[in-house]
């Protein structure tokens, strides 16, 4: 078996709604091992989207153990979060979040302004980023000139530049047409079964879902079921 | 330089709206240097005045003349170097509108007083010969297109009658700051008119202008010169040239304050305008803040981006400002005709539109650049789509 990269243990997150505490995920348990390829389902509101929001470091648990990489997350302030986020995680998000001002290789090279490396180290990386997912011909392009299955491509490119031990994607496909989107998804299980990548993937869709290895059901902030795996 | 680049493109990026917040600047800038440049006109007597040279007048008010006997009496006095007189001629130039100052003088001793009136030696010699003769600012002759030769009626009010002069020399300023707008004619042809026709108001003058051997003596000398005239029928008032000219800007003293009050309210209103333009940018793009603290940037890069726009507005916008206050002032100092002595745009007032550059710049952004600073990823990233 292959060791685990999260480990979550009776964690529980709420928040505060003027004088109610509304608790958003409840007593989750849940380890994903390195290489997995997970698909988080359930309904709105049932709490998907705020668990990958915890593994990925950008919200803080109320309680629990939150360990990514062996690291207990939730012990880290701000700005040490901030550099494991840069230096583990790669994020690709519903609408792409693709800086409008940027090309597609500046977009892609962003991250990499928070390493040491070299302007021609930079270039190769993101050369290669964008060779990967099929946009070495779009280098120069801003993101208003791509399509959206173009963008996403470009924002998995971003995602993967720093070579992170895993990749959150939070639905991915939500706002592509179906042949876009199965693009994606063959380029996110290609990530996974080639280069190794760990994948959580928050998603509505079905369809999608059936691409990951494992797809774990959330309703009402529980973790109900294993659909697969 | 990365982040240079985005400050860039990031301002560019609703073209209208930085368009029409640097024409903001622009105007706001440009008025501010003007209505600063009026002020400082307002003081330009005063900042051309010499610390060598003293004003005496009448005690009782500058209405009042004094006896010209007072001359050799005060030449006398120790730390007097040279003494000259003046009278206020006050007349009119065919209309009130073309008012410019006339004063009747002893001319060589008063030009030996200024010698940053600058008059060519034959020009000089020609206005000495002619007692009728003239010797105008430059500024005159080229708002009323007078040469050397023309004759120059004025018709008097405090000397009543129509009084006729030949411009026969023309000064120049030895400095920017000199005032060319007056017009000098012999104090002996008005003194000999007088005499003729109202002898009582024949052998006075205006003011005695007084020049120091050395501009420590200043106290001294005014404090004897007073005392030497103390219980006459005519005591004097004695003060230096800067505050001489400052009695004059006191009495407008509240038009200054106003104009000046006003010049700064321009910059605050360009501050709210500039606040809001930043602000309004920063809400639209709080999921690209978001996005960026997501991959690893820190709150001072979020920071710096809107503090760097908007500096970079503000510059661009101030900068064109201060270009353009310089026509504009031209142009308004000639409008104005010989209203001010001198308007010119000083160094001082540069530098003071581009603090007020850098201020509206960087007071513009704190706000939003801490609201970015502060935002939560996920309350960011839901501001999306």
């Amino acid at each position: 078996m292959s060791p685990l990269v999260v480990e979550i243990r009776n964690l529980v997150k709420s928040y505060r709604r003027g004088d109610q505490v509304v608790e958003v995920l409840r007593d989750i348990t849940l380890d994903i091992a390195v290489g997995d390829f997970v698909a988080l389902m359930g309904p709105s509101g049932s709490g998907k989207s705020t668990l990958l929001n915890l593994i990925a470091g950008i919200d803080k648990p109320g309680s629990g153990v939150l360990r990514v990489g062996g690291i207990d997350i939730a012990s880290l302030d701000e700005s040490e979060l901030a550099d494991w986020r840069g230096a583990n995680v790669g994020f690709i998000f519903q609408f792409y979040n693709l800086m409008p001002v940027l090309s597609a290789f500046e977009n892609v090279e962003l991250p990499l302004l928070l390493t040491r490396l070299s302007r021609s180290e930079r270039r190769e990386h993101v050369h290669t980023a964008l060779g990967m997912v099929g946009l070495a011909d779009r280098m120069a392009h801003y993101p208003s000139e791509l399509s959206g299955g173009q963008q996403q491509r470009v924002a998995i490119a971003r995602a993967i530049i720093t070579d992170p031990a895993i990749l959150v994607a939070d639905e991915p496909t939500g706002d592509l047409d179906r042949t876009s989107a199965d693009e994606i998804l063959k380029l996110m299980e290609r990530l996974n079964t080639e280069m190794g990548k760990t994948i959580i993937m928050v998603t509505h869709d079905p369809y999608a879902a059936q691409r990951a290895r494992r797809i774990q059901h959330l309703e009402k902030g529980v973790l109900v079921s294993d659909g697969r795996g | 330089m990365y982040l240079i680049k985005l400050v860039f493109r990031n301002a560019l990026r609703h073209k209208l709206r930085t368009a029409l917040t640097v024409l903001g600047l622009v105007v706001a800038v440009l008025a501010f240097g003007l209505l600063q440049t009026v002020v400082h006109a307002w003081y330009a007597g005063a900042e051309a005045a010499s610390s060598t040279r003293l004003i005496t007048r009448n005690a009782i008010s500058l209405v009042f003349p004094l006896p010209l006997t007072y001359n050799e009496k005060i030449r006398q006095l120790p730390g007097v170097r040279s003494v000259s007189y003046a009278n206020w001629f006050g007349g009119v130039y065919i209309t009130e509108k073309n008012f410019f100052p006339q004063f009747a003088i002893e001319p060589r001793s008063y030009f030996a007083l200024y010698p940053e009136y600058i008059v060519p030696p034959e020009q000089f010699r020609d206005f000495l010969r002619d007692r009728r003769g003239a010797a105008i600012g430059r500024k005159i002759a080229d708002i009323h297109g007078i040469n050397v030769g023309d004759m120059v009626p004025i018709r008097g009010t405090i000397f009543p009658g129509n009084w006729e002069f030949v411009v026969r020399a023309i000064y120049d300023g030895a400095e920017a700051k000199t005032d060319t707008s007056q017009f000098f004619f012999h104090w002996e042809y008005l003194n000999e008119t007088l005499r003729k026709n109202a002898p009582r108001r024949g052998n006075q003058v205006g003011v005695y202008v007084v020049g120091l051997t050395s501009a420590d003596r200043a106290a001294e000398v005014a404090q004897t010169l007073d005392a030497t005239f103390k219980n006459s029928l005519a005591e004097t008032l004695t003060e230096t040239e800067k505050a001489f000219q400052l009695s004059f800007v006191s009495m407008t003293e509240a038009i200054v304050v106003a104009i000046r009050i006003v010049s700064f309210l321009v910059i605050f209103i360009i501050l709210a305008v500039m606040a809001n333009t930043m602000a309004m940018t920063a809400r639209e793009r709080v999921s690209e803040y978001a996005t960026l603290k997501t991959l690893g940037f820190g709150p001072w890069f979020l920071a710096s981006l809107i503090a760097g726009e908007s500096l970079v507005i503000a510059l661009v916008g101030g900068l064109l400002g201060i270009v353009f206050t310089y026509p504009v002032a031209h142009e308004f100092g000639r409008a104005m005709g010989t209203l001010f002595k001198v308007f010119e745009v000083s160094n001082e007032t540069v530098w003071m539109q581009l603090a007020a550059i850098v201020i509206v710049g960087t007071v513009a952004a704190v706000v939003p650049a801490m609201r970015a600073a502060r935002v939560r990823i996920v309350d960011g990233l839901r501001n999306i789509g």
